[in-house]
């Protein structure tokens, strides 16, 4: 799946808003969103921001997502304990996984390895996409994200959307 | 002035048709005390964060004015939301900064806003308003000039330490959730 068939994916579920801080590995996908007239795309300061971003524009009935990179998961924690997941906000998160099988720089290397177990003890469904079964693995985590009206996450290595 | 005669002044100038973001601690309660409506989001935990959900409130929903209440505590936490509320400017959204120099909803520790311009600050991220004050009768005019101009609008307004005595906001989160997007 390349980033265009990615996003007109996403749209197709119904997202129509979508904020994020951006990594190398979502460069792509930001930059068409971006350019997309037919949603809105607000470069956030900063990952927590982005959570607030989109959970207000949940209340404004919009179907938001939120990117960012696996490092943004540290920023990200409060605004998912004490407002999307306490409230209940159906938000769909896309992470890049930075330092995935250790090999990356060594900033990225601790948050590699908990990533997965970090929002599995929040109670976030984690759904890492695979190159065969993108399609799949994206209805997954919106799933999941409808059932429970709270965040999910679909998580992005590098490579895996063209 | 009071923070609790500053939030009395905001609800009384308002039409009726205004969405408040409100923020954690005493503020959220005492909005609470003073009235409740469903068009209230108590942001009962995310310190700081208020600003950025009434900036994603007021992007989705355009012909609705927003209106953030929050702390100087909340707003130096995350004040790089004031840049991103510049950069895409909604007419819709105004925000009020209660500044008491202090994190009084949990004992009263300083904070450094004394020392911190934050309407300045807002002015140079590009708002269309961005004043100070610190008298009832000129927050008042602050307060219909808001309402009726094109934001991104910023008033910050300084208060008095000290709160009522008023209990916690006893609605559940998802409730409060529940409610507000009933009206939207």
């Amino acid at each position: 799946m390349d980033h265009v068939e990615f996003c007109s994916f996403l749209k197709r579920q119904g997202f129509d808003f979508f904020t994020g801080v951006p990594c190398s590995i979502l460069k792509d996908i930001i930059l068409h969103l971006s350019n997309d007239k037919e949603v809105i795309y607000i470069p956030a300061t900063r990952e927590d921001e982005a959570l607030g971003i989109a959970t207000g524009a949940c209340l404004g009935g919009k179907k938001p997502v939120v990117l960012m990179q696996n490092s943004g998961l540290g920023n990200s924690i409060n605004a998912l304990t004490s407002l999307d997941l306490l409230y209940k906000f159906p938000i769909l998160m896309i992470i890049s996984w930075r330092g995935h099988q250790g090999k990356d720089a060594p900033e990225h290397l601790i948050m590699g390895k908990s990533m997965l177990e970090l929002l599995k003890v929040l109670g976030i469904t984690t759904v890492v996409l695979s190159k065969d079964e993108s399609k799949k693995d994206i209805l997954k985590a919106v799933e999941a994200m409808k059932n429970k009206s709270i965040p999910s996450t679909l998580i992005l290595k590098r490579g895996v959307i063209e | 002035m009071k923070r609790y005669e500053a939030i009395e002044a905001i609800i009384n100038s308002l039409t009726g048709n205004e969405f408040i973001i409100s923020c954690t601690g005493m503020i959220s309660r005492e909005l609470y005390s003073i009235r409740d409506t469903p068009q209230h989001f108590y942001t009962l935990g995310s310190m700081g964060l208020p600003s950025s959900i009434g900036l994603g409130l007021a992007m989705s929903q355009p012909d609705k004015k927003i209106i953030v209440i929050e702390g100087d505590g909340g707003i130096l936490m995350n004040m790089n939301t004031i840049a991103t509320i510049g950069n895409l400017s909604p007419k819709n959204f105004i925000q009020i900064i209660l500044d008491n120099e202090s994190h009084e909803s949990t004992g009263g520790q300083d904070t450094v806003s004394k020392t911190m311009r934050l309407e300045v600050v807002a002015r140079a991220a590009g708002y269309k308003i961005a004043e100070k004050t610190a008298s009832i009768k000129e927050l008042n005019s602050l307060l219909k000039k808001c309402l009726n101009a094109d934001g991104p609008s910023f008033i910050l307004i300084k208060v008095e330490r000290g709160g009522k005595d008023v209990p916690r906001v006893p609605i559940k989160p998802v409730e409060i959730k529940n409610r507000i997007k009933k009206l939207i």
